[in-house]
């Protein structure tokens, strides 16, 4: 059985159509790569599959409902004052959607929680207040977070934005590091393909109510992009990297989950 | 007389007990209403609970009751106005200059004794009788047994939004039952120490415990702790010199916050 399952999904705001006809498979331990420029509705498959946002025609199903689901968000600047520990942020993915108190099973929760923190190795630092810690030993943390949960599916929605190579490098290194151990599919929503270009499997490349899915070289390449953005795009690689040129593919950007949800 | 014969007055136990009581649900809210850094809106519900207050005065009714039910109204008020961070601000501004405006209207038609007005706005504990008591404790009862319910998805709301939302936390509904739970505790303290500073009660404390730790429990026990040190300590040293109970609450409260203050910085240069 697949880990997500989306067919002849249509998501579509009044006229403007995301993206319709959508139909896709990602298998346990598959590491799946979603590109595409702006407004392209990554977020909103995002949503989609986390069940904030229902389809506007067909069906969409996830392996163990929503809580066999890791998130891990963008990493964001927070309160320095801010009354967490990066235990708490972990333990909060554990059981911070259940009622009550909890006060059953504590000693379970930390050995699962301790042993989230150490696969992350943030054993060092998971007792400062968080908002010390700098942006990768945050992003370290989110992983945990989204681990600890044993998740089927980790949903990732752009984990590497503002982290320096190094941290790139690490925070996605987990995430494969954990999709190969423990089988589990990674969807993984990014402007920017070349610091996961390795651990991709397949892509899902979005573009104004188009897409194509396909491993790396299947889309990564002149003639398609071409075709989907319907504009001359070339696209070179250059050692173990690719460069799309003339798509404006790759901008800068920025939303959050609560911030549309507020909206 | 002396301090322990003061001790001895059923009024006087009367108040250190509610001020028990508020120490305790101020203290439990308070790490979490300064986490989502609604200070001002904890003001302008005071203000709103004035005004209730104020009517309920006009009307001959309890003032606790129309206290209870101007800070519920502005609560919600302000949960379904402000759907945007950015309108809270304005939205809490303007709420609250009229709730102010009503409230001074009302008292002014008001042709009763002077102190129940001036009360309203400072606080006035040795003026709580025994039903107030009861409706006060009740009151108190009911928040902390929705916050023990709804404590987790509501902290994880508070700190991490974003991931919140992702596991499905009904974050909006949330936030409106925690305004509700604090427009409840507000128009409990406005009995206490007065609509202008049940700030006092509700984010002094719990600013200075959120000084000193930065775990979550920790934080809410030393609010609690600092609360009632403020609470009850206020009304004791309040008695003898016979001065406002609200002038020493808040001077307690804010002597603590300045050595947590002192702490911490002491802390940040020693590391």
């Amino acid at each position: 059985m697949s880990a997500i399952s989306l067919r002849g999904a249509r998501l579509s705001y009044g006229d403007r159509v995301l993206w319709d006809g959508l139909d896709l498979d990602v298998e346990p331990g598959e590491f799946l790569a979603v590109l595409g420029p702006n407004g392209s509705g990554k977020t909103s498959l995002m949503r989609v599959l986390l069940g904030l946002q229902p389809l506007s025609a067909g069906t969409v199903s996830i392996a163990g409902g929503n809580h066999a689901i890791g998130y891990i968000p963008q990493q964001r600047a927070l309160d320095q004052s801010m009354t967490l520990r990066g235990r708490d942020l972990v333990g909060l993915g554990l059981d911070g959607h259940s009622w009550g108190f909890g006060l059953r099973g504590r000693k379970e929760r930390r050995i699962r929680v301790d042993a989230a923190i150490e696969s992350v190795g943030g054993t060092r630092y998971a007792d400062s207040p968080i908002g010390v810690l700098s942006g990768g030993e945050q992003q370290r943390l989110r992983v945990a977070q989204a681990l600890v949960g044993d998740p089927t599916v980790m949903l990732c929605d752009e984990p590497l934005l503002s982290l320096d190579l190094a941290n790139q490098r690490v925070v996605s290194e987990l995430i494969d590091k954990r999709r190969r151990e423990s089988d589990t599919a990674v969807l993984f929503v990014t402007h920017e393909l070349n610091p996961v270009l390795p651990l991709v499997d397949r892509v899902l490349y979005l573009v104004g109510g188009r897409f194509r899915i396909g491993t790396p070289e299947e889309v990564m390449n002149s003639r398609t992009l071409s075709e989907l953005y319907r504009t001359p795009v070339e696209v070179v690689r250059v050692r173990d990297q690719i460069l799309v040129v003339g798509a404006g593919a790759c901008e800068e950007q920025t939303h959050h989950l609560s911030a549309e949800a507020a909206s | 007389m002396s301090f322990l014969d003061l001790l001895e007055l059923d009024f006087v136990q009367t108040a250190l007990i509610a001020a028990a009581v508020l120490g305790l649900v101020a203290g439990v809210l308070g790490p979490l209403v300064v986490t989502r850094k609604m200070a001002f809106a904890v003001h302008g519900t005071s203000e709103l609970a004035f005004t209730g207050g104020a009517a309920a005065l006009l009307l001959g009714i309890g003032i606790g009751y129309g206290a209870l039910a101007g800070s519920i109204i502005a609560a919600v008020l302000l949960g379904v106005l402000s759907r945007r961070e950015s309108d809270r601000d304005s939205v809490i501004g303007a709420i609250l200059a009229f709730g102010l405006g009503m409230g001074i209207l009302m008292l002014a038609l008001y042709k009763g004794r002077a102190s129940n007005k001036f009360g309203l706005l400072t606080g006035q504990i040795v003026g709580v009788d025994s039903t107030d008591l009861k409706l006060l404790v009740i009151s108190s009862i009911a928040v902390l047994v929705v916050m023990a319910f709804i404590y987790r998805p509501l902290f994880f709301a508070s700190v991490d939004p974003d991931v919140a939302v992702s596991r499905g936390i009904p974050v909006r509904t949330l936030s409106i039952v925690f305004a509700v739970l604090v427009g409840v505790a507000t128009a409990l303290s406005v009995q206490v120490v007065g609509a202008l500073l049940v700030l006092a009660l509700m984010i002094t404390p719990a600013a200075a415990a959120m000084r000193l730790t930065a775990s979550p429990l920790k934080a809410t026990v030393l609010s609690v702790l600092f609360a009632e040190i403020a609470a009850v300590g206020g009304i004791l040293l309040s008695l003898v010199p016979a001065l406002p109970v609200s002038a020493l609450v808040t001077a307690v409260s804010f002597v603590i916050y300045l050595v947590c203050r002192g702490v911490s910085w002491q802390r940040s240069r020693s590391t």
